[in-house]
């Protein structure tokens, strides 16, 4: 599903973020980023969502190179990604379910039918009731609860999150986590990156572990 | 998946954010509807005066007098040679004595008519061309001349060339102006799409993060240039309607003592539908130029 051959990635300026990574990540596996900030998690994901694109090395992605993906097909690659970012880049002009609404309308689904995948991917995470707030009346957990909600809602098939659980006390975390746990459960590929180590724990499963860049065994 | 339905909520949305901005959007639809109406106006009144001029001269005609003294049989033989003559397309013999009977009628100088000792005026031919054109009347005119008996050749459409001249001036001007202004409205709307873009940016980069893709993103400030260029084309149309029905009042009130009927006329439904097509095509434009400059520069981070 996901394949880093030999990958570098430097910025301008010279900062090299990710050194001679290589590493593949199985269909339906859910796989941690550890390491502490800085390490290059953070990253390593934009270089699946081809938010960057690798210095050198090959980055495979359902089997797309992201080294010398055309710009016109980056749109299509990112609907079958589900991102999480730890800021939740919710757009605070619209309402809850209007957030949630965006990526449907960005896919050109049909507006009842929209609606309906909406209300059942607010539903999953608990915030149907919420649906006609604004994300600024949201609390933490609900603010990244909801953005969970706009990843998932057209059935990505790969799911980024990048620090979810990172703001968040453990009641909060476990929740989120159980939520990936049945993403997990029906098959969609996880990459979840995390400095907390009580999650790895609670929900055991491969870790890659980074240091400056570089990928510790 | 129906892209009939993608436009739509497009159209929705932007109509609801121009309800919501209502002040700025009136605002820049009032400009834009100002600056498409000075053209237009100045266009609606040459067109009028066109109408005017045309209504006025009619076909043109070549009037030649004859010298006093040319017999009746002479007169005969010029008429036969001026109706096998090619260019010439039919002629009217005016003798003096009508003349002086419809100057006598017509300009209410009967008395000073009357007062003659002998009538003054010559035997004259009008004659029709077949080819209405400068060049071809010219010609025409220039070999009239040289005929024997022929003491005056006139051409009487001289001065609808004149004013054509002057409507040729004029529509040049309207066109500088019109192309100005044009430039004008793509600029204001280049300028509250850019605006609209930076506000937006966040939006933007979210929408390019779930996988939107540039026609998109493009497409409701492409909506919003149209819709704007539209609305600013009807509110030149208004703007047109309105004062030429101001000015109509006057020009009725200066027309019955000239007693003509003329009066400055509307654009046609053709012609007030190029307007609207071409102002929501400049906004169209002008978007498209803003979007293009400034979207890229908006790409996640």
């Amino acid at each position: 599903m996901i394949k880093f051959n030999q990958v570098y990635k430097r910025y301008p300026g010279g900062h090299e973020a990710l050194k001679n990574l290589s590493f593949e990540v199985a269909e339906g596996e859910m796989l941690y980023l550890t390491g502490h900030s800085g390490a290059g998690k953070s990253t390593l994901l934009k270089l699946i969502a081809a938010i960057e694109r690798p210095s050198s090395g090959g980055v495979l992605v359902k089997g797309q190179n992201i080294r010398s993906i055309k710009p016109a097909a980056i749109p299509h690659l990112r609907r079958n990604i589900g991102l999480i970012f730890q800021d939740h880049k919710l757009l605070f002009d619209r309402n809850a379910f209007d957030n949630v609404m965006l990526p449907l309308q960005i896919c050109g689904f049909d507006h009842r039918e929209s609606a309906k995948r909406a209300r059942a991917a607010l539903d999953k995470v608990g915030l149907l009731d919420r649906e006609k707030a604004n994300p600024v009346a949201l609390s933490g957990g609900e603010q990244q609860r909801l953005c969970i909600a706009r990843a998932i809602v057209n059935r990505p098939t790969i799911v980024l999150a990048d620090e979810p659980t990172g703001n968040l006390d453990t009641e909060y975390s476990n929740e989120i986590m159980n939520i990936f746990k049945s993403f997990h459960q029906v098959g969609v590929t996880l990459l979840i990156s995390t400095h907390d180590e009580s999650i790895l724990r609670q929900f055991p499963a491969r870790a890659l572990h980074l240091k400056k860049g570089e990928l510790q065994t | 998946m129906s892209t009939l339905n993608e436009h739509l909520r497009v159209l929705r949305f932007t109509l609801r954010h121009m309800l919501l901005t209502s002040n700025a959007s009136l605002l820049n639809i009032l400009i834009i509807g100002i600056a498409l109406s000075l053209p237009v106006g100045g266009y609606v009144l040459l067109k009028s005066v066109q109408t005017l001029g045309a209504q006025i001269a009619g076909a043109p005609q070549i009037s030649v007098f004859l010298a006093s003294g040319t017999s009746a049989g002479e007169i005969d033989h010029i008429g036969d040679r001026l109706r096998q003559h090619t260019a010439v397309k039919r002629i009217e013999f005016v003798s003096r004595d009508a003349a002086l009977k419809k100057l006598q009628q017509s300009t209410g100088l009967a008395d000073v008519v009357a007062g003659l000792a002998q009538n003054p005026l010559p035997d004259a031919f009008v004659i029709y061309p077949k080819d209405g054109s400068a060049a071809a009347l010219e010609t025409l005119r220039d070999e009239l001349k040289t005929w024997q008996h022929f003491e005056h050749v006139q051409l009487d459409s001289a001065w609808v060339h004149k004013l054509e001249a002057l409507l040729d001036f004029g529509r040049m001007a309207v066109a500088i102006l019109a192309a100005l202004l044009s430039f004008a409205l793509i600029a204001i709307t280049f300028n509250t799409i850019r605006l609209q873009i930076l506000t937006r940016r966040e939006e933007i980069e979210v929408a390019k993060l779930i996988g939107a893709t540039d026609s998109f993103i493009r497409r409701p400030f492409l909506y919003f240039g149209l819709t704007q260029g539209l609305l600013g084309g009807i509110a030149a149309w208004l703007l047109v309607a309105a004062s030429l029905q101001l000015l109509n009042h006057q020009i009725g009130a200066l027309t019955q003592l000239y007693a003509s009927n003329f009066s400055l006329q509307h654009l046609t439904p053709i012609d007030s539908l190029t307007l609207l097509g071409f102002s929501a095509y400049l906004g169209w434009l002008g978007a498209w130029f803003s979007v293009s400059q400034h979207l890229w520069q908006i790409e996640p981070r």
